[in-house]
Order: C-alpha cells, then sequence, then structure tokens
C-alpha cells in the first residue's frame, strides 16, 4: 500500500530471493544429502546408551539351565509337525497345560486376493495356539507377550522349544508382575494378525478369525523368535515395522546391553556393530548399517511378527538366530538366560509406564529435515484459468485410481485370456497400467483449448509441485525414510522439468524416478549392500515378487506404500510427464 | 587406762568420722549424678523418619529408612515416640522374590522389615502436607496418637529423610515436592509453638545440602549426604533381587551407629566425620550454626536414643535449687516490666541478604536458537520496513 513503509524497498527482499531462486534450492538440496549420509558418522552418530536409568538393567543374574529340555521340545515339535503337516495343536495344548500355562486356541481363516507365489498360499485356515502365565501377585492388568510365527516353509522349531522351555522355567519364579503370553501362530504374520485383532477386538483387514477365550491385560511389549537351528552363531534384531514404525529405542538398547553382557554376539541388519571408529571404515560400516534401515523401513513391510504389534502401541522386536560360519557358537541356554533376563527388565517397564507416556518413535538421531523445497513459480501473466488444470489433474487422478483398482479386480479376466497364473496376472496388469500412462500426454491435448496451451505448462508444473511438496510433506512425518528416499529422487527430476531443452534427456531422468524404477533401483541397491549382488534377471524376478508382495500385503497387513505410491505418488508423476510433453 | 579410752575414742571417732565422710561422698556422688541428669536439657525423644519414594526401583529408600528404624528402636526410642512414613510397597511387592522382607545387605543376614515394623504413615498417606502437619502438629482431631508428633519443650527430635531430591527441593511420591524454604519454615513454627528443645536433620537425597540451606531457628543441627550440584550414590547391588539395596551415606551412618549403644559417650564430631569423600563419592555436609551447644558435647545417644534418666538408689536427697538460676530469672522478670523491648517475628524471608548476595557465576553459553531467531526476525522486519538506505544514519 505504501503509506507507511516503501513497497518498492520490501519488493527488493523478494526480488532477491527470487533471483537467486535457483542456487538456493541447489544449496538446501545438497546439504540435505550431506547432513543426512553424515549422520554415520561422528560427532552425529551416537552409540547405544539407555535412556532411562532407572530400569537397572544390568543388575539381575538369573540360571536359566532350560537347554536340554528347550531341544528335546524342539525334537519333538518337530516330529508332530512333520507328522501332521500343519500345527500339532493337540500336542502343543498338552505340552503347554502340563509346563503350567493356561491354554486357549483360535482358528481363523483368509482368503488371500489373489494366490500368494512366495509362500504358496490362496485360502489360508490356520488355527493359533497360546498359554497365559498369570502373576502371581499382581492384578492382571498387563501382559507381555513371548510369540514364535510357525509357517509352513519356515521351520522354527528350536523356537517352539526354547519357547515351552522358557514357560516351564518362568513358571517357577514368583517375582512376574505382569501375565506373559506364549503365542505360536500359524501361518506367520497371518495368524500374527489375527490374533491381535481378535485380542484388541477389531477388525481392520478383513480376517475372519474366531473371537479369543482368555485375556491376559494391556500388553506392553512382545519378543518374537525366529530359530532354527541348535546353534547359533549370532542373534540378529530386527525393528522396522509395518509402514516403517518403530519400537521404543531403549528395548533396542535394552538387547544391545544383555548381548554385551552375556558375551552374545548381536548384530543389526546383519551387520555387527563396528568398533573402529577412527578410521573411515567404522563410519563407512555405519553408513551401510544407516543406508539397509532405511531402505527396509521405507518399504513399510513388518519384517517379522513384531511388525503387526507397533500398530497397537506395543513396543515389540524380532530376535533372529544367525547360524553362520563363526567359529564360537551358543546353545540355547545362552538365548535363554538373556531371554529371562530381558524379560525381568520388561517388567520392570510397568513402573516407568507411569511417567514414560510418549514413546520415541523414531530411531537415530534426530534432524531438521533432508527434504528439500521444490522451486515456486510466479504465475504466467496470460490468464489461464486454473479450470484448464482440471483434466490433466483428472486423468492422472483416474490413471492412478484404475492402477490401484484394476489389477486385483481384472485377475480373473486376465487369467481367462491369456496363459498367465493369477498373481503374474496381477503383476503385468499393474506394469501394464503403469506404461500405458506414459502414453497419455499425447492424448490429453485433445482436451485443452486452444488459448490454454501455449503457456499453461507454467501452471501445470506450480500444481504438480505443490502437490508433491504436500505429499512429501506428510510421509515424511510418518516414515522419515520413505519420504527421504523419495524427496531424494523426485524433487530434483520433477524441478528440472520441462518441455523446452533436451526432452530425451528429461524424458530418461523422469523415467529413472518414477516410483517403479526407484523400486527397481532400491532393491538392487539393498542388495549391494548387503553383499549379495544381484544379475539383471534375479533382480527383474525379485521386481516382480516385491510388487505383487507389495499389493498382497496392503490387501493382508494394511501396508500403505502400495495405496501411496498408486494414488498419490503415481498421479503427481504423471502430472510431471505431462508437462515435460507439452505441445 | 586412760591411754586405752583416749584411743578407743579416738579410734571410734575415726571410724565415725571415716563413716560420716563416706556417707557423704556417697551422697555427693548421687548428687552429681542427678546433676547429670539436667546436662543436655532434654527429656525425652522422638523421631520422625520419611522415605519419599515409593516404585520397586526406589527399593534402597525404604530399605534406608527401615534401617535407620531399627538402629533408633535398639537404641532404645519405643514406637510410641517414632513417627514412621514410607510408602510400604516393597515388601508386598509382586516384583519381590522375597516376599515380605526388605534386605538391607546384599547377603541378605538382616530383614529390616522383620514382623514388628509399625509404620504409621503408608502408602499415599506420605504427602507433604501431613509430614508438615505432623511436624506442626496441626493435626485434624480424630488422628490416632500413634500418627501424632507429641513432642514438648524438653524434646529432642531426629528427623531423617530419603527419596530424590534437588537443589532447594524434595520429591515425595512422584507427584509433589516439598522445598527447602517450605522446611525452614515449618521447623519456625516448631519453634515457636516449642515442640523441640533440639532437632537433628539428617537428609540422605542427591543435593542434599541444599534442604538446609534455609534453617533459621535455634537449635537445629543437620547433616546432609551431598552438596549442591552433587548426586548421592547408591551402595550395593543385589543380583539376586534386581535392585540396589542401600544408599551409600546411610550404609556408612549405619556402620558407625552399629557401634553405638545406650551408654555410649560418642558425640557428634564423629558422626560429622562419617563417610568420607572417597567411600562416598559425594561429600557429606552438615550445619551447626544454628545449634547452642558445641557438638563436641553432644551425644549421639542425645538423639539416636532415648536414654531414660533413671537411677536407682536407696539414698535420699535434697535438690538444692540452684540459687544462680533462681536469681537471673528473678531479674528477668523484673526486668521485663522495666524495659518492655518490642517484640519481633523472625525474619521470614532475609531479603535484604538475599539481595546483596553475590550472583553466582554461570557458565556463559552462546545464545541458542530460538533467541538468534527472534533477533533476526526483528532485525529483518526492521531492514524491511526502512529499506537498508537507513542505514547509513544508524553507521
Amino acid at each position: 500500500m505504501g503509506l507507511l513503509s516503501d513497497p518498492v524497498r520490501r519488493r527488493a527482499l523478494a526480488r532477491l530471493v527470487l533471483r537467486l531462486n535457483a542456487p538456493l534450492c541447489l544449496l538446501s538440496y545438497v546439504a540435505g544429502i550431506a547432513w543426512f549420509l553424515a549422520l554415520a558418522f561422528p560427532p552425529l552418530t551416537q552409540r547405544t546408551y539407555m535412556s532411562e536409568n532407572a530400569m537397572g538393567s544390568t543388575m539381575v543374574e538369573e540360571q536359566f539351565v532350560g537347554g536340554d529340555r528347550a531341544r528335546m521340545f524342539a525334537r519333538d515339535f518337530a516330529a508332530y509337525r512333520r507328522k501332521s503337516g500343519a500345527l500339532p495343536v493337540a500336542w502343543l495344548e498338552r505340552t503347554m497345560r502340563s509346563v503350567g500355562l493356561e491354554v486357549y486356541t483360535q482358528s481363523f481363516s483368509r482368503k488371500l486376493p489373489f494366490p500368494d507365489e512366495t509362500h504358496e498360499r490362496y485360502m489360508v485356515s490356520g488355527t493359533n495356539v497360546y498359554g497365559i502365565l498369570r502373576a502371581p501377585r499382581a492384578a492382571s492388568t498387563e501382559s507381555l507377550v513371548l510369540t514364535v510365527p510357525c509357517g509352513p516353509d519356515s521351520t522354527n522349531s528350536q523356537a517352539v522349544g526354547l519357547l515351552l522351555a522358557l514357560a516351564a522355567h518362568f513358571r517357577g519364579q514368583i517375582y512376574w508382575a505382569k501375565d506373559i503370553i506364549f503365542l505360536l501362530t500359524e501361518h506367520d504374520l497371518l495368524g500374527t494378525e489375527a490374533w491381535l485383532e481378535a485380542y484388541h477386538d477389531i477388525n481392520v483387514t478383513g480376517m475372519q478369525s474366531s473371537s479369543l477365550q482368555g485375556r491376559a491385560g494391556a500388553i506392553q511389549a512382545a519378543v518374537a523368535l525366529e530359530l532354527s537351528s541348535d546353534v547359533v552363531t549370532s542373534l540378529d534384531v530386527i525393528v522396522e515395522g509395518l509402514n516403517g514404525q518403530l519400537p521404543n529405542l531403549d528395548l533396542l538398547n535394552l538387547f544391545q546391553t544383555f548381548c554385551q553382557k552375556g558375551g552374545l554376539l548381536c548384530t543389526l541388519q546383519g551387520k555387527l556393530q563396528s568398533q573402529d571408529w577412527t578410521s573411515l571404515d567404522g563410519p563407512l560400516q555405519g553408513l551401510q548399517t544407516l543406508l539397509l534401515m532405511v531402505l527396509r523401513q521405507a518399504s513399510g513391510r513388518p519384517h517379522g511378527p513384531h511388525g503387526l504389534f507397533l500398530r497397537y502401541g506395543v513396543e515389540a522386536l524380532t530376535l533372529r538366530g544367525i547360524n553362520s560360519f563363526r567359529q564360537y557358537k551358543y546353545d540355547l541356554v545362552a538365548v535363554g538366560k538373556s531371554h529371562h533376563t530381558f524379560y525381568g527388565i520388561l517388567d520392570a517397564y510397568h513402573a516407568l509406564e507411569l511417567w514414560m507416556q510418549l514413546h520415541e518413535t523414531g530411531m537415530g538421531p534426530e534432524e531438521d529435515g533432508g527434504s528439500p523445497r521444490p522451486s515456486t513459480f510466479l504465475l504466467p501473466s496470460q490468464g489461464v484459468g486454473l479450470a484448464s488444470l482440471v483434466a490433466p489433474l483428472l486423468i492422472s487422478q483416474a490413471v492412478g485410481l484404475a492402477l490401484y483398482i484394476l489389477p486385483v479386480m481384472g485377475q480373473h479376466v486376465a487369467t481367462q485370456h491369456f496363459p498367465v497364473s493369477e498373481a503374474e496376472a496381477v503383476v503385468l496388469t499393474l506394469l501394464a497400467i503403469y506404461a500405458a500412462g506414459l502414453a497419455l500426454p499425447h492424448n490429453t491435448h485433445r482436451m485443452m483449448t486452444a488459448q490454454a496451451l501455449d503457456r499453461g505448462w507454467m501452471a501445470l508444473k506450480l500444481v504438480a509441485l505443490i502437490y508433491l511438496a504436500l505429499q512429501l510433506g506428510c510421509i515424511i512425518l510418518t516414515n522419515f525414510s520413505l519420504g527421504f528416499l523419495l524427496a531424494a529422487t523426485m524433487v530434483p527430476t520433477a524441478v528440472l522439468t520441462k518441455p523446452h531443452g533436451p526432452r530425451p534427456l528429461y524424458a530418461a531422468l523422469l523415467v529413472l524416478t518414477s516410483p517403479a524404477a526407484m523400486l527397481l533401483g532400491s532393491l538392487f541397491l539393498w542388495r549391494e549392500l548387503q553383499e549379495m549382488p544381484l544379475s539383471l534377471a534375479e533382480g527383474w524376478q525379485l521386481f516382480l515378487s516385491a510388487l505383487a508382495q507389495g499389493v498382497l500385503e496392503h490387501h493382508t497387513y494394511g501396508s500403505l506404500l502400495f495405496p501411496l505410491l498408486a494414488l498419490g505418488l503415481y498421479p503427481c508423476w504423471l502430472l510431471f510427464w505431462n508437462v515435460l510433453f507439452w505441445k | 587406762m586412760a591411754a586405752t579410752y583416749v584411743l578407743k575414742h579416738s579410734a571410734t571417732t575415726l571410724a565415725a568420722f571415716l563413716f560420716l565422710s563416706f556417707v557423704s561422698s556417697a551422697a555427693s556422688h548421687i548428687e552429681d549424678q542427678a546433676e547429670q541428669f539436667f546436662r543436655s536439657g532434654h527429656t525425652n525423644n522422638w523421631a520422625v523418619l520419611v522415605c519419599t519414594s515409593r516404585f520397586w526401583f526406589n527399593y534402597r529408600h525404604v530399605a534406608n529408612t527401615l534401617s535407620v528404624y531399627r538402629s533408633v528402636k535398639r537404641l532404645g526410642i519405643p514406637d510410641s515416640h517414632i513417627v514412621l512414613m514410607l510408602a510400604d510397597d516393597m515388601a508386598c511387592n509382586p516384583r519381590n522374590p522375597k516376599p515380605a522382607t526388605v534386605f538391607s545387605h546384599k547377603n541378605m543376614e538382616l530383614n529390616v522389615y522383620g514382623d514388628d515394623v509399625e509404620v504409621d504413615y503408608r502408602s499415599y498417606e506420605v504427602t507433604v502436607e501431613n509430614f508438615l502437619r505432623v511436624l506442626t502438629g496441626r493435626i485434624p482431631p480424630s488422628t490416632p496418637r500413634s500418627k501424632r508428633l507429641l513432642s514438648d519443650d524438653r524434646s529432642n527430635i531426629l528427623i531423617y529423610m530419603t527419596g530424590h531430591g534437588g537443589n532447594g527441593f524434595l520429591k515425595f511420591q512422584d507427584s509433589e515436592e516439598i522445598t527447602n524454604i517450605e522446611l525452614a519454615d515449618a521447623f519456625e513454627q516448631m519453634w515457636q509453638k516449642r515442640r523441640y528443645n533440639e532437632l537433628l536433620f539428617i537428609i540422605d537425597t542427591c543435593q542434599g545440602a541444599s534442604m538446609y540451606e534455609r534453617f533459621y531457628s535455634p537449635n537445629i543441627m543437620a547433616l546432609a549426604s551431598s552438596q549442591v550440584g552433587e548426586d548421592s550414590l547408591s551402595h550395593q547391588p543385589d543380583p539376586a533381587i534386581g535392585v540396589h539395596l542401600m544408599d551409600r551415606y546411610t550404609f556408612y551412618v549405619l556402620e558407625f551407629l552399629e557401634e553405638i549403644n545406650p551408654a555410649s559417650q560418642t558425640n557428634m564430631n564423629d558422626l560429622f566425620q562419617v563417610c568420607p569423600k572417597s567411600l562416598c563419592v559425594s561429600t557429606p555436609g552438615h550445619r551447626t550454626d544454628l545449634f547452642k551447644r558445641d557438638p563436641k558435647n553432644v551425644l549421639i545417644t542425645d538423639f539416636f536414643g532415648s536414654v531414660r534418666k533413671v537411677e536407682i538408689t536407696t539414698e535420699t536427697m535434697s535438690l538444692q535449687q540452684d540459687s544462680e538460676i533462681m536469681e537471673s530469672s528473678y531479674k528477668e522478670d523484673q526486668m521485663d516490666e522495666e524495659l518492655m523491648e518490642p517484640l519481633k517475628y523472625a525474619e521470614q524471608l532475609p531479603v535484604a541478604q538475599i539481595i546483596h548476595q553475590k550472583p553466582k557465576l554461570k557458565d556463559w553459553h552462546p545464545p541458542g536458537g530460538f533467541i538468534l531467531g527472534l533477533w533476526a526476525l526483528i532485525i529483518m522486519v526492521f531492514f524491511k520496513t526502512y529499506g537498508i538506505k537507513h542505514m547509513k544514519f544508524i553507521f
């Protein structure tokens, strides 16, 4: 208005920022990436430390002498399992009752949207068996869960044996203040999901399960065990859960402390904690572990039964015993001892619940958000109404919707006309719709009016950039790894897109940063970091199965990656594709 | 004949003389002992033992308090004169692997809970309000005798507190705090209501010395386990029970008290030496400026024990009224009538002292992000409004 201040001077600052727009964006992008990578290096990293000292985690000594008993149980379980082909429910009930638990069963069934080729199942039905050890002198208001997933392919019999032996040992102690639930689920995570839904009396994934006869109070923490061999060389701990959720960091630190105290070898992401921080090797290994964790968290898959517990506010971990070619091996006694002390400390969580109401959901050091902001554009001076942008938006969103709904809905039609199985049909339909979207720009022009054609692409790019920024902002708040990966790859190419200039180069860049290509690339990177590199053919196969798993997990567990990519990021990417091929 | 008569007479007189002197010396011995009764000025002992924590991982605070309780009982103070405030959730805690016991030593030699402990304020009754009411005596009429501190102006009171504390406060059961000023005011109320003769205040918490900084009433001696800025540390973890069993300061105080019996002549200066920095890691502190007597004349049993001033004798003796005291009190009465000095209340808040205190040297920290951001915003707005061209009017 210019009454009290000088409008010319005011605009000077804005003009300065606009002039330096491109360098500022580039600087913030580079700073974001550099800061994120620097997280692996000291002084930004922090070693394992307990943030709540009052838990007194290293003060309890306990004996566990049930190693032989655990092995015996494991052998029996394996034998009965082989005989019956499914979970030997009657034997389990008998054994748990003889050990002194209250035993209940739950049956569940589910018809998957299409047959699952990795696990070879379609119509799944099974029984979960669980036993409750009641706290001798406390009211059953809270409980802990020790769960062993028993799938048809994973022979987890040693874990079952350890669970039964631990139950027998725990029954003899009088100092439990929480109930302990020993849960055996059939069909891996499907059984766990059925049990959790029935326990909390909700139904989010369409599972049909019988209601639970016995309950034990609000679950405070859970540990899942996967042990397939009599001796282990190391214990791997898995923390990432469904949709990138993480348990309380102190739980992981507790586990690490016990490993150190008990002399067990414990790994994170399959890698040991590096001891050598002075030279460059230590930080580089830390960076590898960091990237592995980012990739796993971004995928949003539950990497173990614990991933499903996190949704209900239950802190959970999965422990996997690994038998590799190291010299020093541990037997079940050592693992059992660490479990006993672990559960003793988890029990003490109760007293801290009164003031630890907030959970830390992020792991690792904090960061000021590495997502750079996309640049802003001035609206073109010609009057390009926003009404003309509606058409491309609607069409892109419609393609996204088709990508979400059609593959599963149309699988039967596809199998009738083509010689493929249902799972392959779904995946191929997915890819087909995705590729068809690339052909859109040649058709949308028929919907546009002549006057809007010339500089309308700027408005479209503006809207697309705002849309991308909004989505990335929301994703980063819930799943930082996913948001970071998407931002780091999509934002530069999105910003660079324009109809003029070297079109093939921009097209190639844009395709490389499209959601599907990024999935492919991250698969290769993940295997590379795990030191198991893939050839192209293997990679492609893995990619196809990853697509199928993604769709399945969305339908069975409620994983959000598939709808996010199909309904959110893919339409946004299509808008940029439209901008690129503007005529 | 006369010589033997004289000799016999002298012998009897000598015997009589010796007998008389013996009797008189015996009488004066009894009188000395009777004089000793009034050496310290107190006639009864009370103890207020407070544990301000609850929950399983604060086991050591309860063990501290119960051990002091046992020592004090052993040295003679009966349960009727002890006000014990505990959360009392250790012995029957579901996590206790040895139910109905509280141990203070890791070999589990001594169960300080026993079966004859009398807890007066337990569980959620241990609040700041109840504690202050106990001290000041402002208690509802329905309170039972066991919950009252029925002290008079000839009582020596031992107050022992343990728990989690900070600089100037003590945490009560995770829900409230008592500040050092409140405590000092409570003691002043006790003084004005003539509820104590002498008071010994012992505190075993982190930064315990801050709790006795503000006392201003006479006849108070205070001991603390650590100075301001220091943490008091715990002594032994017990792997079978899984918690720390005792705090260091209290452990060494109890070791010291084990050598005390009701007849000991050990004085307070020895108690001040307990737990040096090499054993305790923190630096114990004490405060004696408000105390009228010299600490080396104060016996431990004056506070920790209830020495009953009873002597059994078959003699009769007459107590002389101490003429000096009579005259001085008579003179005081007369003086009061003449002078009528204006009475004034004790200084509740010595503002003059506070204002003229030297400011504490704090470490300089560079200004934080918020302050920098605020200043950056202010400067930006300033320049945006007035433009850069105005800068030359400033510089």
